[in-house]
């Protein structure tokens, strides 16, 4: 019982530990006061910021792009890439453009995007969807190239069709590495969208907002502002870890 | 002399089924099936008898799985001719039990829901499928919730489940890769008895692909004797114990008789 409340407690230790050195390090002097502030002076920031309008609105409109972003991603790509995992031909015919792409930082592609939208928010959703797309489409088409042979063959021998196969059995096999995409798909998002936020034009958003207390010097700001970044894209991750849980239950079995 | 031999022994033993009035039911002529230009089978004939349970035996790699899988339809083959009392493997209902029963069930079913696909799939109205698969649980006797997902069964389990669902659209032939050997002994013994039983009650014609020769001659009327590649028909034994065959009958007499013939040859195959 003592053991298993002690292994319970495990996961704070490093939290505690980042917290311990970050005030360490402030109360001896072994950084510059003025760049960083002491972790309770950041955190009481944070929450009093959280309580402003300004706070709620940048995460509401990060959280926004981030999600329509990734919803016109995962629309495209799940059905592009199962349907190109269900041909290897087609697959392997554009195989090298997704990998090229997929291995392009898409940050790259930030000017080409302004000239095509313009510094506008469909812009910064434009960008980040391209990013994301490209990974969900990758996973989507491997989950189904990858699915298991005897599944496959099992549906078969009970007088299964090619599409009755694909419906069946390609569909559902692939789901687990889908998940993988949309998780991995949706951190990209964010990624991209933060960086779109800083340097093309914005108002609102939490790029915006860190770039612009970091050039004010308002490093407090800017601290709680990573340190809620950080937060949405753990908890995003998160969620989508529980709805894989939950819907693709028989993953990993 | 080693022929002619074979040939004796294996025509006195084929006289107490020729005088059952046995019908062949799977016709193999002139199989050709070459992997990378090696041959593997070379103008092969094989007929396998109705309402019979055949075992397929022999060396490592000399493709037993690879006839079964030919004969089903899992593995193309390069020329020949298979036929289901004369009709196409389109026109005939089989079914088949992998080796890998958590590779071949269907995770995202509920085990009821995997035994059902194949009614499902071939178009039975739901009041029917329902009917069929009460009557399957019940004459498998079935103690544990096929509610669950497969995953959360015993191997035993799952791969009962396995020969529920190739036998729910009441097929013409069943066939099993290997059914038992990612079983523990228990299990196995388990499922050998329920494979009895249905055969006792339905009489469908099994072919069971085995490495292990208590299991492939357990189960048999007859044994398929393979020799190493090019594969060849080394010997087609008949063994025509009475059934209901019990953990007992593996020490009668005729079953360990029956077993050292089938490891002499097989031995003799070995050594070339």
């Amino acid at each position: 019982m003592e053991t298993f409340d002690a292994r319970r407690l495990l996961p704070i230790i490093g939290p505690i530990l980042f917290f311990a050195v970050w005030y360490l390090a402030v109360a001896y002097g072994l950084v510059n006061k003025v760049l960083f502030p002491s972790p309770f002076e950041t955190v009481a920031h944070l929450f009093t910021s959280f309580g402003k309008g300004g706070m709620q609105v940048d995460v509401a409109s990060t959280f926004l792009r981030t999600g329509t972003a990734f919803v016109i991603a995962a629309a495209i790509g799940v059905p592009i890439g199962v349907a190109l995992g269900a041909s290897e031909s087609a697959y392997r015919s554009v195989e090298f453009l997704i990998d090229f792409f997929r291995s392009t930082p898409s940050s790259a592609l930030i000017p080409l995007f302004l000239l095509i939208f313009g510094i506008t928010d469909a812009n910064k959703i434009a960008i980040a969807s391209f990013a994301a797309f490209l990974v969900i489409l990758f996973n989507s088409a491997y989950g189904v190239m990858n699915a298991r042979k005897t599944r496959i063959l099992a549906a078969r021998v009970m007088g299964s069709n090619s599409w009755q196969i694909f419906k069946d059995v390609l569909i559902w096999e692939s789901l687990s590495q889908t998940f993988v995409g949309l998780r991995t798909g949706v951190s990209i998002a964010l990624v991209i969208v933060i960086v779109a936020e800083m340097f093309i034009g914005s108002e609102t958003g939490l790029g915006h907002r860190i770039i612009d207390a970091q050039q004010v010097l308002n490093v407090k700001d800017m601290y709680a502002s990573i340190l809620i970044t950080g937060a949405l894209g753990y908890l995003l991750n998160l969620a989508f870890l529980l709805l894989e849980k939950r819907f693709i239950h028989w993953s990993g079995k | 002399m080693n022929m002619a031999g074979r040939d004796l022994a294996a025509a006195a033993a084929d006289l107490p089924m020729a005088l059952r009035r046995e019908r062949t039911h799977i016709t193999v002529r002139g199989l050709n099936k070459a992997f990378k230009g090696q041959p593997l089978y070379r103008d092969f004939d094989l007929d396998l008898p109705e309402g019979r349970i055949v075992s397929i035996f022999g060396p490592n790699g000399c493709g037993k799985s690879t006839l079964m899988n030919m004969i089903a339809g899992l593995i193309p083959v390069d020329s020949g001719s298979i036929l289901f009392d004369g009709k196409s493997l389109k026109q005939t209902v089989i079914g088949y039990v992998f080796q890998q029963y958590r590779e071949a069930l269907f995770p995202w079913l509920k085990s009821i829901d995997n035994i059902a696909y194949p009614l499902r799939r071939a178009g039975m109205p739901e009041p029917a499928v329902k009917a069929r698969v009460e009557e399957l649980i019940a004459s498998f006797e079935i103690q544990f919730d096929l509610n669950r997902y497969p995953y959360e069964l015993s191997g035993g389990q799952q791969q009962t489940v396995c020969i529920m669902r190739a036998l729910a659209p009441r097929p013409e032939v069943l066939f099993l890769d290997e059914p038992f050997s990612a079983l523990d002994y228990e299990m196995t013994l388990f499922i050998r008895e329920k494979l009895q039983e249905i055969y006792l009650k339905s009489g469908v014609t099994m072919v069971i692909v085995s490495h292990d020769l208590e299991d492939a001659v357990y189960l048999a009327d007859k044994v398929l004797l393979l020799t190493r590649r090019p594969t060849r028909i080394a010997e087609y034994m008949t063994f025509d114990m009475p059934r209901p065959r019990t953990p007992d009958s593996m020490s009668d007499p005729r079953f360990v008789a029956a077993k050292a013939h089938a490891l002499d040859v097989f031995r003799r195959e070995v050594k070339g």
